[in-house]
């Protein structure tokens, strides 16, 4: 049976904390974990299907364009080659977050330098890759088709608004004013696993094993993709290979696959290779971010204005949402946030972990470390001076608001205090040490899920949902609820994700899949429970469930005993309700960072990194801290080396690869320490967790280059802060 | 072409084109897909796999060029029930999350180990005269050629050491 639960209240319950399992919020090993460092976790590409045929994507070598001819006559007779395929079903496009229907189609209009344009299918990869590489495209270019958002014959609209006060008349009266502008590069997911697919069709009814973040939303892109029904698709992803975003929506390999299957009646596999991920999937937009902040001479800020300028592609929605948290983070009666979006033919602009603050947050970041040195102020001191007690845009109170505590916390825990006071004057030998700090912010949300949890007569539990585990944990956490809700060893859960004939939800994104997903699994819980207490005539809330036993009157009964051979099957439903809305939910951190910086050729070494979250209930003490190590990294990645560089003539992406594309390496990562601060967010769920997988992100890198001016007196305002940038201005 | 290859002390006959690269003769041919294609370039090391004993990484490499060589994957390794103490160490360290660069990480660490043992210096080593000591720097400088985008470093490191001081027997 399903049961429906709208959460319109804030849950003081807290029954995860009166449960007895004790398995909640451990750092419990992810059940997934042998799987995985054993090799034998089937991610998309490798599932063992029979007469399976290879399929190999082509790029359009322009940024703007219409194809006439494929030139299939170059490969046609080549050794293995089956079909070559185009048409206006392949995706222009992948689809966005939750877009839920088709994107752009079509492969003959040409939008941006390596848009997909065909696929050749062959027996082998070998044959298929060089098909591929000997394809004559023909291809007449058209124009005119700007590439560089910020060129003066780019066309850019004002996408958004909003203002409260008088910010200018308010920089006019500040006795303190920081008015600055930074630009931040694109970034690339760069997901370690390519995207990629395998389609199956039995008659009219498709199998796609593929690499998503969003099921229930891919499989209706998919379907419409295709024009077929949704009822007809059926769309497996287990285990996916990170995603960070560029999974979210569907992407060409699983529409291209599905028809190439359609039309040789055999399964296919296409996989993208690393450069098409670079230059067909998604990047996040890069940003031009003008900060004007005004204060008291005690640093209180009066007024907040963040102006930004990001781009995608002509036609398309998405802009980056860079000032997501600007209105709620720290006060100031005087607001303005206005977004430009820049058309331009780069490939698809979307979500990157973190969309809007992992860039927005780090920049306000870096800005209010500008001003903590005009006011002459502790940076620490000054967020604390500034941490509302309301959210100063819309009035509403906070959820629960922790930044507070993560700063003073933090600073205790690092060191603070102790930290080099003035920038350039700490050198050991040829480097520089400084250190810096920032806040951490991200919006936390909600979305309607649907999870069945089945007990058995014997006492084993089944988990199924179509939500995803991408890294980020979701078996160990889905598995961690049931277990402390119905007294169940984690051992005698099966935890089943990853399948669209499962109840859906919303899958992994925006941070919202545990608390989602996870609250479906808590509602069929306590359906259980309600059931399993019925059988025994006490309460429910009277009711003890540990080991596999129910404790009642002084009694131990097995559940088998009570369940007298007989299962309990339920779906929990989560519909999210007027407590989303009634307050200001967020998520809060402060990282602190030491870097030392090489006084000759000013290469930057992260030495010592600290971050201090509060995210709500932390459902597992080991994957939290993970996400948050993961999160800070992609930080220090952005704060050094990571920025896709567009060819000024054609917008082509130059360093689509890894070896040109830097990510850090485990060389640049020290061994960062993550603090989870123990909280409970009535509003946010009845788990009281909220998200934390894009948290660990959202200013992160701000605290690395706020370090290096510590260290150097460098501010780099210009991402990443690289050596020549840094070695322009050293003394 | 026909090559004799061993892997995990099996004997296969593969039958592929020439152009067939190690990785994915067994990724494709064998049904071998714990060893991971990442980039194909030789940029991440997802693929990384042990030749006679070495790290390499298997994109990098023909599958021909190894008739008769002995190679051992992912799954040579430990299978679950049975890991190896590196793989059991990387889910008690939460050394992975998405999983993908995983089974490279792992063959990566496993040979490194032996190279440290063996006396290889590395960039970062102070004395390249002495043994070699394996300090958390040392460990993410001979681990630098394994990426992981989930960022899981701090977690690989603390793996790492702790089979090296000899947990996870």
């Amino acid at each position: 049976m399903n049961i429906r639960f709208k959460f319109d209240e804030p849950d003081t319950r807290h029954r995860l904390d009166q449960m007895s399992q004790d398995i909640i919020g451990k750092a419990f090993d992810r059940p997934d974990g042998p799987m995985k460092v054993s090799g034998q976790a089937t991610y998309a590409a490798e599932w063992e299907v029979d007469r399976l045929a290879h399929g190999v994507l082509v790029r359009a070598p322009v940024a703007r364009g219409r194809l006439k001819s494929l030139g299939i006559e170059a490969v046609s007779a080549m050794d293995g080659v089956i079909a070559v395929l185009t048409g206006e079903r392949f995706l222009r496009v992948p689809a966005q977050g939750t877009e839920n229907t088709a994107p752009h189609q079509g492969a003959s209009d040409i939008y941006y330098h390596g848009q997909p344009v065909a696929l050749v299918v062959a027996e082998t990869f070998e044959a298929a890759r060089h098909a591929a590489h000997h394809l004559a495209l023909e291809i007449e270019t058209s124009g005119p088709a700007p590439v560089d958002p910020e060129a003066s014959d780019t066309v850019r609209e004002e996408t958004d608004r909003s203002s409260q006060g008088d910010l200018d008349r308010a920089m006019a009266e500040a006795a303190h004013t920081v008015d600055v502008t930074y630009r931040t590069p694109g970034h690339n997911s760069a997901a370690m696993e390519p995207h990629a697919a395998i389609a199956q069709w039995d008659g009219d009814e498709l199998t796609l094993r593929g690499a998503y973040q969003m099921l229930k939303f891919n499989r209706n892109e998919l379907a419409d993709s295709l024009g077929i029904p949704a009822e007809k698709v059926r769309i497996l992803a287990p285990y996916v290979g990170g995603g960070f975003g560029s999974k979210l929506g569907i992407s060409h390999e699983g529409v291209a696959a599905a028809l190439a299957a359609r039309e040789i009646g055999r399964p296919v596999s296409v996989v993208l290779s690393r450069q098409q991920v670079f230059e067909t999937t998604i990047r996040r937009s890069e940003s031009r971010q003008r900060i004007r902040l005004a204060a008291g001479e005690d640093g209180r800020l009066t007024g907040i204005g963040h102006e930004y300028l990001v781009s995608n592609l002509p036609e398309e929605d998405f802009a980056e949402p860079v000032a997501q948290a600007t209105p709620f983070l720290y006060a100031g009666e005087h607001r303005e946030v206005v977004e430009e979006l820049a058309r331009v033919h780069r490939l698809l602009a979307g979500s990157v972990r973190a969309p809007g603050e992992a860039i927005g947050v780090t920049v306000l970041e870096n800005a209010m470390d500008e001003l903590a040195e005009k006011v002459g102020l502790d940076p620490v001191e000054l967020r604390l001076r500034n941490i509302p007690d309301v959210d100063p845009s819309s009035g509403k109170p906070y959820s629960s608001n922790r930044l507070a505590d993560c700063l003073v916390h933090g600073a205790e825990r690092f060191g603070w205090d102790n930290r080099n006071k003035e920038p350039g004057s700490e050198r050991h030998g040829e480097w520089l040490i400084g250190q810096g700090m920032a806040s951490a912010v991200r919006v936390n949300m909600l979305a309607p899920a649907e999870a069945r949890v089945r007990l058995s007569p014997e006492g084993d539990v089944t988990i199924e949902t179509d939500m995803t585990d991408i890294g980020t944990g979701t078996y160990a956490i889905l598995t961690q609820i049931a277990s402390e809700m119905l007294g169940i060893v984690p051992d005698r859960i099966e935890t089943r994700l990853g399948d669209t004939d499962f109840p859906p939800g919303p899958g992994s994104g925006g941070s919202w899949g545990a608390a989602s997903t996870g609250t479906a699994v808590f509602i069929a819980c306590e359906e259980i429970r309600r059931r399993i207490a019925k059988r025994v005539a006490v309460a429910e809330t009277d009711l003890t469930l540990v080991d596999g036993h129910a404790i009642t009157d002084n009694r131990k009964i097995p559940l088998p005993e009570i369940l007298a051979g007989v299962a309990i099957d339920v779906v929990g439903e989560l519909e999210p309700g007027k407590a989303q809305k009634a307050r200001r939910q967020a998520t809060y951190g402060a990282y602190f960072a030491e870097v030392a910086v090489n006084a000759v050729t000013g290469e930057t070494r992260v030495r010592r990194m600290l971050g201090v979250f509060s995210a709500g209930r932390i459902l597992n003490a080991k994957t939290a801290r993970s996400q948050c190590l993961g999160g800070m990294t992609w930080g220090i990645g952005m704060a050094l080396t990571e920025a896709l560089v567009h060819d000024a003539r054609d917008g082509h992406l130059i360093n689509h690869d890894l070896a040109e594309y830097h990510i850090p390496v485990n060389a640049d990562v020290p061994q960062i320490e993550v603090d989870l601060l123990d909280e409970r967010d009535d509003w946010a769920n009845p788990l009281q967790a909220k998200g934390i997988g894009e948290l660990g992100i959202c200013g992160a890198a701000a605290s690395v280059v706020n370090a290096i001016y510590n260290a150097t007196g460098v501010r780099v305002r210009d991402y990443p802060a690289t050596l020549d940038k840094v070695l322009a201005g050293l003394p | 072409m026909r090559t004799d290859l061993s892997i995990n002390g099996e004997h296969f006959s593969l039958e592929a084109d020439p152009r067939t690269t190690l990785l994915d003769a067994l990724r494709h041919h064998l049904h071998l897909t714990g060893t991971k294609k990442g980039c194909d370039h030789g940029q991440c090391g997802a693929c990384t796999v042990l030749v006679n004993g070495r790290r390499i990484n298997s994109c990098l490499t023909l599958a021909c060029m190894h008739d008769g060589d002995a190679i051992t994957t992912i799954e040579g390794l430990g299978v679950p029930g049975q890991l190896s103490p590196l793989q059991e160490a990387f889910v008690e360290f939460d050394g992975y999350q998405c999983g993908y660069c995983t089974p490279g990480q792992i063959c990566s660490a496993t040979a490194m180990l032996d190279e440290v043992k063996a006396g290889w210096p590395s960039h970062v080593t102070e004395d390249v005269n002495d043994m070699p000591k394996l300090t958390e720097a040392e460990i993410a400088e001979r681990m630098s050629g394994n990426l992981c985008r989930c960022a899981c470093y701090p977690n690989i490191v603390d793996a790492i050491m702790d089979v090296a001081e000899g947990g996870h027997k």
